[in-house]
């Protein structure tokens, strides 16, 4: 225990002194919100059949889509690359020559992970709730917490199975940079999914962010839980785990 | 989350007989003191052996070398020895352990300085070793490590900062931060400039007479002779030799040669002195091979030609002689 809460800590503040991190996670999501509100702005449009924002403001409508675009920031860039250069360099190596346990060197990984998803959707509302009057909490917080924990385990988790298959932190960077943008613009975290031609939302049908969105949106927006999207992201979660355990390498 | 390859299933039964077979006779080498048993080691990759049936054992509070040209295979021994690696067959004990499954309990007696283990690049030197002393219980105090190896005013430099040499000498101190009874250090003082090697060895020798007992994979031969009680010498997977580096160079290094310059150009007639075996000349400097009272003989016979050379001296064999005897392949040994 003492080993997993040390780690953490020294990872946390390892964090916060690596400038990619920070941008990816943190400021990337935020800028993006401002420049899409910004075109978007915030009015509901009152004719369903031209509505595509499911029949709430657009700024609304982004909130939760931020909050998973964050999760997403963590699992596919910087969970991976961080795993990878640990591999690559041989900190997994010594960690395990000094009998590190793995539980506690994926533990510390998986808590960072949490950690960041908290501090960035409570950075995100708190700023969007500020600039633009958006709810500053989910219209039902008793389904939205499960949901928010589900999907940010679940991104952690393949944060740690994309760290465990790439060989290298370049090829982690390459591959977490292409997934990140390609999610980003076909989840629904971009232009809302309505919007995109039938062949884009059925890659992003593929993506695990579009189900991360959807899950945290119906709390968010008071539609309730979404068993597809939950049973689809503990999908991911639990096949993130067990390929892990297959595929993990210390060196 | 334990992701240990599985050993293929023809191999296990044997594999259990084999370690029941140590376990016995570790329990009668204990008494013997052993720190470190390794028996019968056998790597393949693909058809290359890179390790063909290694067995050495190292002595409590002894300084043990291990020294090898690049692939003679003491990186994978020394990496199964430390639970690294797997091999295909042998056994290891440390302090009648099998570090393979017992790693936890062995976690607070082996130290490793691990080659080519970095760390983070903006983990602080304090930071890392405070880390490393948080996992191990009964660790060693990290700020006197940080004053022996000369680090206290790098504590707060990020690891991607130091120089190789202030690298290499918090590795150490890593490896040490346990207070382990047993220390894997592998090519230490790679990076050290001579004065930091110097003080490296002091280090070393300070941390055996304290009773750790000191495995020492090296490159360089001075630091072995130095150190270590005794050497094992690895080459295309196998110990070709083993002892102290007095034994090493004695069995192996071959008798003291005979060294002076001249400027006279035929000296066909010293060939024919007692005990000459054969004399090189590269200019006007000359050696001379053979057994016996060499420099007597060679220094009667130049005198009696008139010749009387002011740098005359005979010169020992040192272990790096003895090493390159031992590992030069028969190949290249022409002439």
């Amino acid at each position: 225990m003492k080993a997993l809460r040390k780690l953490t800590w020294m990872e946390l503040k390892l964090f916060t002194r690596d400038p990619l991190s920070l941008v990816f996670t943190l400021a990337l999501p935020f800028f993006f919100l401002i420049v899409l509100n910004g075109v978007f702005g915030n009015e509901v449009e009152l004719d369903p059949a031209e509505d595509v924002w499911r029949g709430v403001g657009p700024a609304d409508y982004y909130v939760p889509a931020y909050l998973g675009l964050v999760m997403a920031a963590i699992g596919v860039l910087t969970m991976p690359v961080r795993l990878a250069s640990y591999r690559e360099r041989g900190v997994l190596r010594r960690f395990r020559a000094s009998s590190m346990p793995l539980w506690a060197i994926l533990g510390s990984q998986i808590a960072i992970a949490l950690l960041t998803a908290i501090v960035g959707a409570v950075s995100i509302a708190v700023a969007s709730w500020l600039i633009y009057g958006t709810d500053l909490l989910p219209a039902d917080a008793l389904i939205f917490i499960p949901a928010f924990l589900l999907a940010a385990l679940s991104f952690a988790a393949l944060g740690v199975l994309l760290g465990s298959v790439l060989p290298t932190s370049r090829s982690a960077q390459g591959a977490g940079i292409m997934l990140f943008f390609v999610m980003f613009l076909l989840s629904g975290s971009g232009p809302p999914r309505d919007v995109l031609t039938g062949a884009m939302r059925g890659v992003g049908d593929a993506l695990p962010l579009t189900w991360v969105i959807e899950l945290l949106q119906d709390p968010w927006l008071g539609f309730g839980w979404s068993v597809t999207a939950s049973a689809i992201v503990l999908g991911v979660l639990v096949a993130s785990v067990a390929l892990s355990v297959r595929c993990f390498r210390w060196d | 989350m334990v992701l240990e390859e599985p050993a293929p299933g023809e191999d296990r039964e044997m594999s259990r007989e084999m370690d029941r077979e140590m376990d016995r006779e570790m329990n009668r080498e204990t008494t013997g003191e052993a720190a470190l048993v390794v028996r019968d080691l056998h790597k393949t990759y693909g058809d290359m052996r890179a390790v063909d049936g290694v067995s050495f054992e190292v002595r409590v509070g002894e300084i043990f070398g291990i020294i090898g040209t690049n692939g003679s295979g003491k990186t994978t021994t020394v990496e199964f020895v430390q639970a690294l690696r797997r091999v295909d067959s042998g056994t290891v004990r440390i302090f009648g352990k099998d570090p393979h499954r017992d790693r936890a309990s062995l976690r607070s007696e082996v130290g490793s300085q691990l080659q080519e283990s970095e760390l983070p690049d903006r983990m602080r030197v304090w930071e890392a070793l405070d880390l490393f002393a948080a996992i191990s219980p009964g660790s060693a105090d990290w700020r006197e490590l940080l004053a022996d190896w000369g680090l206290t005013d790098k504590r707060d430099t990020a690891f991607a900062k130091l120089s190789g040499g202030q690298r290499q000498r918090l590795l150490v101190a890593l490896a040490l931060v346990n207070r382990p009874r047993l220390v894997f250090l592998d090519e230490m003082t790679t990076g050290l400039d001579p004065a930091a090697r110097r003080v490296a060895w002091d280090l070393i020798e300070q941390i055996r007479a304290r009773g750790t007992t000191v495995v020492l994979v090296s490159h360089f031969m001075d630091e072995a002779e130095r150190l270590c009680d005794r050497l094992a010498v690895f080459r295309h997977g196998r110990i070709i030799a083993e002892g102290s580096a007095q034994e090493l160079v004695a069995a192996h290094a071959g008798p003291p040669t005979v060294h002076f310059t001249t400027e006279v150009s035929d000296l066909s007639w010293l060939a024919g002195a007692s005990g000459v075996e054969r004399v090189d000349r590269a200019g006007s400097r000359v050696t001379v091979h053979g057994t016996g009272p060499l420099l007597a003989h060679t220094a009667a016979a130049l005198v009696s030609h008139g010749i009387a050379p002011d740098d005359l001296r005979s010169e020992r064999k040192s272990l790096e002689d003895a090493f390159l005897a031992l590992t030069a392949d028969e190949a290249t040994v022409s002439s």
